[in-house]
């Protein structure tokens, strides 16, 4: 690997042993990977941050690291926390956990992380670039940030993005490169593909056959996709990339004449990738689904709810009352955005939480006495059993609002 | 005594007893950080400890944050002597560079069995 004059003085230490480390960190990944040289990133989203998961060995590593003089070098965000950091008594969550979670999120604050925690960075500023090198952490964000934006990053883990945000380095493998790029599977989608639910069915059932390839995606009616402005789109592309990158591990997906790359340049999808054909999205729904009738819980924003969905639900809920808990997850900031629009109060009203900062899949679940689950969300539904020990209904966002408000799965 | 090479993931020189596993481990979750323990119920080596061992398994799996559960073993004295992968992956580079725990890769592990003396030396690998 050939490093730069800076890089290599930056991993011989003159920097201090906090970047030596993050250096150490990055050029060992791009060993392993072979990597010709580093590339600078333009922003950083780093997991590991609830303390459900992060426990005490990864808590006093970021302690250790920040004491070292560890600071980030370009703009860094958080995963979810295990909690809604201000409004966790509501939750259920126990003091305990609640003071844990707040040394997590004030070390990563210490070394100069934005403590915003959210899967969906993009709704909250954190908007990259065509083209643009990052490394980011959460899955679902890693496949907006590259189908959706057309930026580059690899699937980073928690401490190789910490680390590349204290470097501002990451390797150039995988991704970052064009060959990485291109698709090997086209998809063609025989049936409609509309509401959010049957975007995240129609990942979860690719996600499964393609495992890490790069879907293309024909026959999917949909205005561009432009970034997280346009809501409609961007939020169905959401659900879609994050069961892809649940049920399997894929990281980047195109969707003919809708994701900037594929409007670019159709040849990045080879004429050998396999084909797969979709003339119904019933087996997925029906895979995704258990058979409880009785929901303790619904859950709505997996990922992180924008605008426009927590309006869509406070529409629906406007002057009724549910019978079963409600969480809308989502970040600081759209609530907080939701809030001045009375959005947050008609939720709340009904009896529902919109809860920022957190995540069902990373909150200790099994302390709050839930044991089924409804969704929309593809995502939520693979990880709630096995991470949250919670059966799953799926379906649309309007069955799980049904479902909340009467107790009960609509079609039971 | 047999010899073979690997690829050098994290430097150094490290000996101890093979503690070998054909299936991979997670670190997060599937190893007691406080006791060096292997706890993931049906793993082939569940209830060993792999302190002072020389840690020889496929690849590794499960969460990323796994990698600050090697460096907690190491700070605790409890880490593996040495880490022998088939194929590196993230979590257990990672891992293994927090801990200064020598690793290599791309080594055949068909003729390591548990118990056998292994020494590492730079890319070279010795054992019974």
């Amino acid at each position: 690997m050939r490093l730069t004059r800076e890089e290599e003085s930056m991993l011989s230490g003159d920097e201090g042993p906090a970047v030596r480390r993050a250096m150490q960190i990055v050029v060992t990944l791009g060993r392993v990977y072979e990597a010709e040289r580093l590339l600078p990133v333009s922003s950083v989203q780093v997991a590991g941050v609830s303390y459900r998961n992060l426990g005490d060995a990864g808590l006093s590593f970021v302690r250790d690291w920040a004491a070292e003089g560890a600071r980030v070098r370009v703009p860094t965000t958080l995963n979810p926390a295990g909690m809604d950091l201000q409004d966790w008594e509501r939750m259920g969550i126990s003091p305990a956990f609640a003071a844990k979670q707040h040394e997590v999120v004030q070390a990563y604050a210490a070394m100069g992380i934005e403590t915003t925690c959210t899967c969906t960075p993009y709704y909250v500023g954190n908007v990259p670039t065509l083209g643009a090198h990052l490394a980011w952490s959460e899955s679902s964000a890693v496949c907006y940030a590259n189908a959706v934006l057309g930026a580059r990053t690899n699937r980073e883990g928690g401490p190789s993005a910490l680390a590349s945000a204290i470097c501002g380095r990451t390797a150039d493998y995988g991704l970052h490169r064009d060959d990485a790029r291109r698709a090997t599977h086209r998809v063609l989608v025989r049936c409609p593909v509309r509401a959010p639910h049957e975007f995240a069915a129609l990942g979860y059932e690719i996600g499964r056959r393609v495992v890490d390839g790069v879907p293309w995606f024909s026959g999917i009616d949909l205005p561009p996709a432009d970034g997280p402005s346009n809501e409609a789109t961007s939020d169905r592309l959401k659900l879609l990339g994050a069961a892809l990158a649940s049920s399997g591990a894929v990281a980047l997906y195109h969707v003919e004449g809708v994701t900037p790359e594929a409007r670019q340049d159709t040849s990045l999808c080879p004429p050998d990738a396999s084909v797969i054909i979709i003339d119904s999205l019933a087996p997925a729904i029906a895979a995704l689904n258990g058979p409880d009738t009785e929901i303790d819980l619904v859950v709505l924003g997996c990922p992180h709810a924008s605008l426009s969905e927590l309006r869509a639900v406070a529409d629906v809920l406007h002057g009724q009352r549910l019978r079963s808990a409600l969480w809308v997850t989502t970040s600081r900031a759209v609530r907080d955005r939701a809030l001045e629009h009375g959005d947050v109060q008609r939720i709340e009203a009904a009896g529902g939480q919109v809860v920022a900062d957190g995540c069902v899949i990373v909150a200790p679940m099994r302390e709050l006495g839930y044991h089924t689950l409804a969704t929309n969300s593809a995502k939520m539904a693979c990880y709630a059993l096995p991470h949250a020990g919670l059966r799953v209904r799926f379906g649309s966002t309007e069955q799980c609002l049904t479902a909340a408000l009467a107790g009960q799965w609509p079609d039971a | 005594m047999n010899m073979q090479t690997g690829r050098v993931i994290v430097p150094g020189k490290a000996a101890g007893l093979a503690l070998v596993s054909d299936r991979p481990i997670g670190f997060l979750g599937g190893v007691d950080p406080d006791t060096g323990i292997i706890t993931e119920p049906g793993h082939p080596l569940e209830g060993q400890c792999i302190a002072g061992r020389v840690l020889v398994f496929p690849t590794g799996k499960g969460s990323t944050v796994g990698s600050y559960t090697l460096y907690r073993l190491a700070m605790a004295g409890l880490a593996p002597a040495a880490i022998i992968n088939a194929r590196s992956e993230p979590i257990v580079a990672v891992g293994a560079l927090l801990g200064n725990i020598p690793m290599l890769d791309r080594v055949d592990l068909t003729t390591l069995v548990s118990g056998a003396r292994v020494s590492i030396d730079g890319e070279c690998i010795r054992y019974e």
